[in-house]
């Protein structure tokens, strides 16, 4: 087993469907499921997976896309650091993420030094093998992607890379989960939770949403039998008034997670309150760099001020993370904003909402 | 970024590992995992293997789902 | 569309086209650059004569199942060829990096010179110029072709009706996927080679076949996606695509899912997309299987009548979504 196409099947995902539209007849209202995984966004348009739900099953977007959620502020910091003369290695989806004044991708053009990686490990090499360049790695991403950073921090330490530093801009998703709840803006029935930050957090960290809010909560992997699946069991969840937390994707997320990363996570990082873009600030939801490290925390070695201004007048990204409107309900999706004339971060990041909107749904009006 | 994919583990020497998926081989870190051997399957993400893959669970949900009616 | 050129501004996606469309064509304006098509057809005493041209900056200028030479080749042939076209006569202008290799130039114009020598064209003119370290990568190599048009050719995207099938010459995405195989920082390692070829004896084998085919296109930079989006744009008629007949190498299904790329959007540099009709289709289909060059055709969608304008796939799971053309680049410098 290869575990892919097994699970893109299309007869269990004929199946599926009809075993979700069954469930669906039972539930006679309309019903409002949220995943918070820009991955999750991608593979259910990607694969048309709306076209088999029953119309008054609603898909929504949560703020899962960790570039999209990142505020400006980060990004004048990243291009401040690049115009001065720091080697910035980045991931490929932060170079087009407009900040304030400027973005990566400008900052490169105009000689910034600035490259892309697709690891930290490539990113700590680079530092190692040019001793005399101040290299920084931005640090974006939520629980899947921490651990590697953590993982990068200790070896930095260890072998003494000292011209190796992180911005960390990292960001949790239990919390914006719990936000969400609390603010009570947007009506949300269930969670679809991401696969991959759940491998390292364990499903184990959704119990209190159940608990609490009385929402329920299912664990899915990528793939549209994943997927589908895990619709299905919010949807017998939801006809039987239950809440609990249930984990499609146990061929990788176990209740307790992946507990070596996590306590690297938790050696390096000191949870703090971080800023998320449309959501404000909420509490315990960012990783700082601890002071045992903060030789390679680059915010404590150089820091730098930034004056950041807000999003462009008109764009409703921080409605769109919330999953309040949908991209085509703000008035310059697609017109305005689109792809190749990204206004917001929702459709600059090829994870955001709106681009990915943009580039799956027949909807787009042109 | 949780873009994660499914890798058969070919080779480890210590934290690195060789991968392979459909003749495509890669170095990775194996950092994060503890009990891991040659011929597992794990979870590649940004050049990290963040978790095992099970076949037992994949196979039993596999199982799960083909039993379903097919028109309940 | 903002002061600078970005690299994505030569990827043949959305800002390729912007820039053809804003500075280009309102400058140029001529009605033989007007169609936009892979070559021009110009008239020169009665015989149609087509005439393009294409520069070839790929990085790096080796790479399996290819170089350069070959490329520079191989797809200004492809750019006759496609219209319909005996490729004969070849320009060849190179810009050359102080500092360069000349045992590497050597090699690369032998190269350049052995694929014209299989498909039968000449190397009749040549410029070389030489700017200084850093001033150009290596070598960049530009060539034109000129070639006349087979008369059984009749290839005109108003050709194209709703029902017309749609062949390719088999799988997808290899060039990018062994161009980017060469760059070290991946580490991969991948048993992937380009599919650069000229295509000419391909479509010469079944010229019979010309009457019933409508048009033809290369699908090089923006992949298949990004060739059939221009096809339809502004169209009366639509494509629908189905994702399982259109045939992906192992290797290249692999790399494209670690690094979360798309094979429709790849760049190919030996694949052709063919409009036929759906009469003729199988019949077409099982005279390209005969060529080595074509023993992999598959019939990949068809023409439809809506949506129009837009390229739709039918995934493997039987959903439909659209495939719109890409902005930014998956990968730059690959052709």
């Amino acid at each position: 087993m290869k575990y892919i196409s097994e699970f893109r099947e299309k007869n269990l995902v004929n199946r599926l469907s009809g075993r979700i539209a069954k469930v669906a007849s039972k539930i006679k209202r309309e019903i409002r499921l949220m995943e918070v995984c820009g991955t999750h966004a991608m593979a259910i348009l990607r694969y048309g997976i709306k076209e088999l739900l029953p119309p008054w099953i609603k898909l929504i977007s949560g703020p899962g896309c960790p570039v999209c959620v990142t505020p400006n502020q980060y990004i004048d910091e990243a291009c401040t650091y690049a115009k001065e003369g720091f080697l910035v290695t980045t991931f490929g989806d932060m170079m087009r993420v407009p900040g304030s004044r400027s973005s990566l991708v400008q900052e490169k053009a105009k000689g910034g030094k600035i490259k892309v990686v697709y690891s930290t490990m490539e990113a700590l090499e680079i530092a190692e093998l040019h001793p005399q360049e101040k290299v920084v790695f931005l640090g974006v991403g939520f629980e899947t992607t921490a651990p590697t950073v953590a993982t990068s921090l200790i070896l930095a330490k260890k072998k003494k890379i000292t011209n190796y530093m992180i911005l960390s801009g990292h960001k949790l998703i239990p919390p914006a989960m719990e936000a969400l709840l609390e603010e009570g803006e947007v009506k949300i029935d269930g969670f679809l939770c991401p696969g991959h930050v759940s491998a390292i957090t364990g499903s184990q960290v959704y119990d209190f949403i159940a608990r609490k809010f009385g929402v329920p909560c299912v664990v899915a992997g990528f793939e549209p039998v994943d997927i589908l699946q895990g619709i299905y069991l919010l949807l017998c969840q939801i006809a039987k008034s239950e809440a609990k937390v249930e984990n499609e994707y146990d061929r990788v997320v176990k209740p307790e997670g992946n507990l070596k990363a996590r306590s690297l996570m938790e050696e390096v990082f000191r949870v703090e309150p971080s800023i998320w873009r449309g959501m404000g600030v909420i509490d315990k939801s960012g990783l700082e760099i601890r002071k045992e490290y903060s030789q390679h925390d680059v915010r404590a070695r150089y820091p730098v001020k930034v004056t950041s201004s807000n999003n462009k007048k008109g764009c409703r990204c921080g409605e769109i993370l919330k999953g309040v409107i949908e991209p085509p309900d703000c008035p310059l999706f697609g017109d305005v904003c689109n792809p190749s004339r990204p206004l917001g971060p929702c459709m600059v990041s090829i994870e955001g909402t709106c681009n990915i909107y943009y580039r799956f749904s027949s909807k787009v009006k042109i | 970024m949780c873009l994660a994919i499914p890798v058969k583990l070919t080779k480890i020497e210590g934290e690195i590992g060789w991968v392979e998926m459909g003749g495509v081989k890669r170095k990775i870190n194996l950092f994060l995992l503890s009990d891991v051997k040659v011929g597992d399957y794990v979870l590649l993400h940004a050049g990290f293997a963040i978790s095992k893959v099970e076949e037992k669970e994949a196979e039993e949900l596999l199982n799960l789902l083909s039993q379903m009616d097919a028109n309940p | 569309m903002k002061d600078v050129i970005r690299l994505a501004h030569g990827n043949g996606g959305k800002l390729s086209w912007q820039l053809i469309k804003e500075i280009f064509l309102p400058i140029l304006s001529n009605p033989h650059l007007a169609p936009l098509r892979d070559s021009a057809i110009v008239e020169v005493e009665g015989k149609k004569i087509a005439f393009t041209t294409d520069s070839y900056v790929v990085k790096p200028i080796f790479f399996p199942g290819g170089d350069i030479g070959k490329l520079a080749i191989s797809g200004t042939v492809n750019d006759l060829t496609v219209m319909g076209a005996k490729p004969l006569f070849i320009s060849c202008g190179l810009i050359i990096e102080e500092g360069f290799p000349i045992p590497t130039l050597k090699r690369v114009i032998t190269s350049l010179q052995e694929t014209a020598k299989n498909v039968g064209v000449t190397v009749v003119t040549g410029d070389t110029k030489v700017v200084e370290k850093g001033s150009a990568d290596e070598i960049f190599i530009n060539t034109s072709g000129i070639g006349i048009v087979l008369p059984e050719a009749n290839l005109d995207p108003e050709r194209i009706k709703v029902g017309d099938h749609i062949l390719i010459n088999g799988s997808i995405g290899e060039h990018a996927i062994a161009v980017l195989s060469q760059r070290q920082e991946l580490g991969f390692e991948v048993p992937a080679k380009s599919d650069c070829a000229p295509l000419f004896d391909l479509i010469n084998e079944v010229r019979s076949f010309l009457t019933c085919i409508k048009f033809m296109r290369d699908a090089t930079r923006g992949g298949v996606a990004g060739v059939l989006n221009e096809i339809v744009q502004g169209e009366d008629f639509g494509i629908e695509l189905w994702e399982d007949e259109i045939p992906v190498r192992e290797e290249t299904f692999a790399v494209c899912e670690l690094l979360g790329l798309d094979p429709l959007y790849l760049a190919n540099e030996g694949k052709i997309l063919i409009f036929v009709e759906k009469e003729r289709s199988l019949d077409l289909l099982s005279h390209l299987h005969h060529h080595p060059l074509g023993k992999d055709t598959r019939i990949i969608g068809e023409v439809v009548s809506e949506p129009r304008g837009k390229v739709y796939l039918e995934t493997t799971i039987g959903t439909k979504r659209i495939l719109d053309l890409l902005v930014e680049d998956q990968l730059p410098r690959i052709c």
